[in-house]
């Protein structure tokens, strides 16, 4: 095993941006891949992880996509950037093939996945009609789906996100290549789906002995399943190494504060500690002082909520009408300045309850009491003066904001709505004091969403609620979107609003580790019903419902290091 | 970095002021596109005619016979002298040059069936053989048209000093059968095919846009009974629709010509719209909207609105070119502006008679003008589109 598989040295790849600027997306990487082995290229969004991947595929846009002429990607005894089109075009798929984000948008709607695992087949192998289809019943087995013979007639969308996910996985290994390149393969999928896709493509490489190159912005999923790591940011990269050695001792100040910064099930800091702090050395002292989180009976009440009931109806034939139950009898109660984390999976009814409180849907039964009313009973006009104290903050920072208002227009159209705030002149101050709050330069009072990165455009937002001093605060998946670093800071200023102000939020996540790290309350919610409510600590310590257990265990648990440095 | 602000992005820190919109961006780029400038230039230039001519700056005697009857084009006259230059060794040619120049003719109604005959016969027998005075058809209308060019005369006083000595024996463009300038009937007629363009396309589009956002964004019921009033509407065969409309409307003119279009044009901007309103009312900004308490008015033209514009100015831009056409059609076909004004469509029909008997110049002006400014047009609502198109999300 000493000559690498796969061998990158000085890959330098700028993009042409318009006729003057360039942006330097990969500014000279050097790594291997042996034989036989798992290497994670771990970063955030915009370490150039992906481009990466997509040069050594040679898919980068030609238009343009500028590779320097001394860069060597080195496969298998030949170079990849010197090779012709028609080389490439056999090689991948062949030797190298690739796992992508998106199963539902990667695989082709109008074929049946048989036909497309076939494709690959027929195109690389030359096997013909029913011995290409034998071999796809034979890798759909292999990849663990159950009936495979009736499966490869089913077309991408009648199967989950997690079957989607198998069928790339059973794509990428039809030829048995030599190389598999995952490139975040998990990241849409839900927790329990993501622990068996990551143990399906351990369980495959060492099965078929070939190396894997992962792709992922998650340091603990790293842990479970590479060899090596290498840690990527601006193009650069900032350390390699045996994945032990790297998460022991992390030399570079980056990969401290990326292990770091991620909200960990075993420890509560008072803050969570960002880049910036470990740049200035404060990092390790701010992961020593924790936290105490859980609620009391004498804690006032802001929100009860009693039997909400949401369902939605499909059409079905003519006349039918097909009853789906989005929420089943949920009841609980929000205290005040506390944070109640509500988790479950895809499709658990965790953000129609949010919706549903919200009134963005019409609850089918069920109360919610704030403020002594009963403020699903009333009607839309009776509701207003509720709808500014109860906020949401949504998911998808890029979606959420209207792209044609500034930043200003969109933190004071609240008041505008509302008639608050008085004229244009106080409003305008009171946004400049918001975005100071949360921590935005003056000058975006200007500029357009666009212009800003996910985790400032989730401060927009942020402070947009805050423009109404609302009393609950829903979070909507509202760190999910973004990268671990700048998930912890939005998660520390979230943290600091509700020390000053004493808000209550329902803070709704997949996210196992962040809802702990946030909540004094834990609501599990499976298929619509609350199946355990609990104080978090008592939750995360002991849980009692086999659900919970079953989530609880799919955390990857790849940080060893992590607790360490408290 | 300081403490205080720990996420500043460094890259949005520089940047200037009051960022550009997105039509500062658009306009940005249009003008970064050649063929859009060249054909807005063009586009400019048809507007400013159109104007002037409103203003009455130019063409304003559009009306006045300056000429005589079918006054030939003496732009060409060059080219044409040179072409006889070459053939006039033939000798026959010579004559005709200067009957071309001062050409006199009867009144004679277009539709003479015998008149093609007529000139060939006189061709035959040479200048003013008596016999041909003497088969003579006596034009029937000869009064009416009579009565009918005094009326049309009147309406500028001019006319009534140029006697028949002092009328221009010929034109740069031309003239028509009454002698009027073919140039002043096409910068008139640009006049009004703009005019119906732009105000038919501005109809439809807020007939279209209004119908369309209220179904896209309210959907159900509402939804159902546009769609299904769109439907029937779509059902009736175009023309049909145009000439039952033209029949009830009875009066000619601009405006009626603006109705019919209006009208009948608004659904295919419907359904764009309301495409783009079902997509956009699920999205997280509008929800967010709601969430804050805004209303449905505020949210369909404050939030969706703005986010559609840019399709609805492209559709906005397309109406035009295809209502400039309409028109031209529709006064081809005789149901368009009626004979106090002049359009490019009412000029094409009437050279369709006169290009048998060779007199081009008014199909000429017509074609080439609407040519030139519907190319134009079309080329700039296709830049239009490359510029707006929403990559900035």
């Amino acid at each position: 095993m000493s000559k690498p598989l796969l061998s990158v040295r000085d890959l330098r790849v700028k993009f042409r941006i318009d006729r003057k600027n360039l942006f330097e997306a990969l500014k000279g990487i050097s790594f291997d891949v042996m034989p036989n082995e798992t290497v994670a290229l771990v970063g955030e969004s915009g370490s150039g992880k992906s481009v990466a991947a997509l040069a050594i595929l040679g898919l980068l846009p030609k238009e343009n996509a500028i590779i320097d002429p001394a860069s060597v990607i080195e496969f298998g005894g030949r170079d990849l950037l010197k090779i012709t089109p028609a080389e490439k075009r056999a090689l991948r798929g062949s030797e190298i093939s690739m796992i992508f984000q998106e199963p539902m948008s990667s695989l082709n709607p109008v074929f049946t996945v048989g036909y497309q695992i076939g494709e690959v087949l027929r195109e690389h192998k030359g096997m013909t009609g029913t011995a290409a289809e034998q071999r796809a019943v034979e890798l759909l087995r292999e990849v663990g789906i159950p009936e495979p013979e009736l499966r490869i007639r089913y077309y991408p969308h009648q199967m989950s996100g997690g079957q989607q996910q198998r069928v790339m996985i059973a794509m990428a290994i039809a030829c048995e290549p030599k190389l598999l390149i995952a490139d975040e393969p998990t990241t849409a999928l839900d927790v329990t789906i993501q622990k068996q896709i990551l143990d399906l493509i351990a369980e495959l490489q060492k099965k078929h002995g070939m190396s894997v190159l992962f792709i992922t912005h998650d340091l603990a999923v790293v842990g479970d399943i590479a060899d090596r790591v290498v840690v990527m940011r601006h193009g650069e990269i900032r350390e390699q190494g045996e994945t032990r050695a790297v998460f022991a001792n992390p030399a570079d100040s980056y990969t401290q504060a990326l292990l770091a910064c991620r909200p960990v099930v075993d420890s509560r800091p008072k803050r969570l500690p960002v880049i910036d702090d470990f740049m200035a050395g404060r990092g390790h002292v701010m992961r020593s002082e924790t936290r105490t989180r859980g609620v009391s009976e004498s804690d006032p009440v802001v929100l009860e909520v009693k039997n909400l009931c949401k369902d939605f109806y499909a059409r079905e034939g003519l006349f039918g009408k097909k009853t789906f139950h989005a929420v089943k009898n949920v009841s609980f109660k929000l205290r005040k300045g506390k944070t109640l984390g509500l988790v479950g999976e895809s499709g658990s009814g965790k953000t129609t309850v949010g919706l549903t409180l919200m009134r963005l849907h019409e609850a089918t039964s069920g109360e919610a009491w704030f403020d002594g009313k009963n403020i699903l009973a009333l009607s839309e006009r009776e509701f207003l003066p509720y709808k500014k104290r109860i906020q949401i903050i949504f998911q998808n920072p890029y979606a959420s904001l209207n792209p044609r208002m500034t930043v200003g227009q969109i933190i004071m159209e609240p008041l505008i709505v509302h008639g608050e705030g008085g004229d244009a002149q106080s409003r305008a101050k009171l946004v400049f004091e918001l975005l100071a709050k949360v921590g935005l330069p003056e000058m975006s009072f200007y500029k357009y969403p666009h212009e800003f990165s996910g985790g400032q455009r989730q401060r927009i937002a942020i402070a947009r609620c805050l423009t109404m001093r609302p009393d609950i605060l829903i979070c909507d998946e509202s760190v999910s979107a973004l990268d671990v670093s700048v998930q912890a800071q939005v998660l520390n200023l979230l943290q600091d609003l509700q020390d000053e102000f004493g808000l209550s939020y329902i803070f709704i996540s997949h996210d196992l580790a962040v809802v702990k790290y946030m909540s004094d309350e834990v609501m599990v919610m499976n298929q619509g019903e609350v199946v355990e409510h609990a104080d978090s600590d008592t939750l995360y310590a002991s849980p009692k419902d086999p659900y919970t257990k079953k989530l609880l265990d799919s955390i990857p648990r790849g940080i060893p290091g992590a607790a360490a440095h408290a | 970095m300081s403490a205080a602000h720990p996420v500043m992005n460094p890259a949005a820190d520089i940047g200037i002021e009051r960022s550009p919109g997105l039509w500062s961006l658009a306009w940005r780029r249009l003008m970064r596109d050649r063929v859009a400038v060249a054909s807005l230039i063009v586009v400019v230039a048809f507007l400013l005619l159109a104007v002037a001519s409103m203003f009455g700056w130019v063409a304003k005697n559009w009306n006045s016979e300056i000429a005589v009857n079918y006054a030939p084009p003496t732009l060409f006259k060059s080219l044409y002298a040179a072409a006889t230059e070459a053939t006039k060794g033939e000798g026959e040619k010579g004559p005709e040059v200067e009957g071309l120049a001062v050409q006199r003719q009867p009144i004679v109604n277009d539709r003479d069936p015998l008149r093609s005959i007529l000139d060939e016969l006189r061709a035959q027998l040479g200048q003013g053989a008596e016999g041909v005075e003497e088969i003579k058809i006596v034009d029937p209308l000869a009064d009416v048209i009579a009565e009918l060019k005094k009326k049309l005369g009147r309406v500028d006083g001019a006319i009534e000093d140029v006697g028949e000595d002092k009328k221009a024996p010929h034109l740069a463009f031309g003239a028509d059968k009454w002698g009027r300038s073919v140039w002043d009937k096409v910068v008139k007629g640009t006049e009004t095919s703009l005019l119906v363009g732009f105000a038919a396309a501005i109809l439809a589009t807020v007939i279209g846009t209004l119908l369309g956002a209220v179904a896209g964004y309210f959907g159900g019921k509402t939804d159902d009974f546009l769609n299904w009033f769109y439907s029937i509407f779509n059902s009736i065969p175009y023309i049909l629709l145009v000439l039952a409309i033209a029949a009830v409307l009875q009066k000619k003119g601009v405006l009626t010509v603006v109705l019919i279009l209006g009208l009948t044009g608004w659904t295919s901007i419907f359904r764009v719209v309301r495409a783009e309103y079902m997509k956009h009312k699920a999205r997280d900004y509008v929800r967010a909207a709601n969430a804050i308490g805004a209303t449905h008015m505020r949210r369909m033209f404050t939030h969706i609105f703005p986010n559609i514009s840019h399709v609805v100015l492209v559709q906005l831009s397309l109406y035009v070119v295809i209502f400039i056409k309409s028109e031209v059609i529709l006064s081809y076909l005789g149901f368009g502006v009626g004979v106090d004004t002049v359009s490019w469509g009412s000029m094409l029909n009437e050279a369709q008679n006169e290009l048998i008997l060779g007199y081009w110049w008014q199909l000429a002006a017509a074609t080439l003008f609407m040519a030139v400014l519907v190319t134009a047009f079309s080329l700039f609502t296709d830049a239009l589109r490359d510029a707006l198109d929403p990559k900035l999300k």
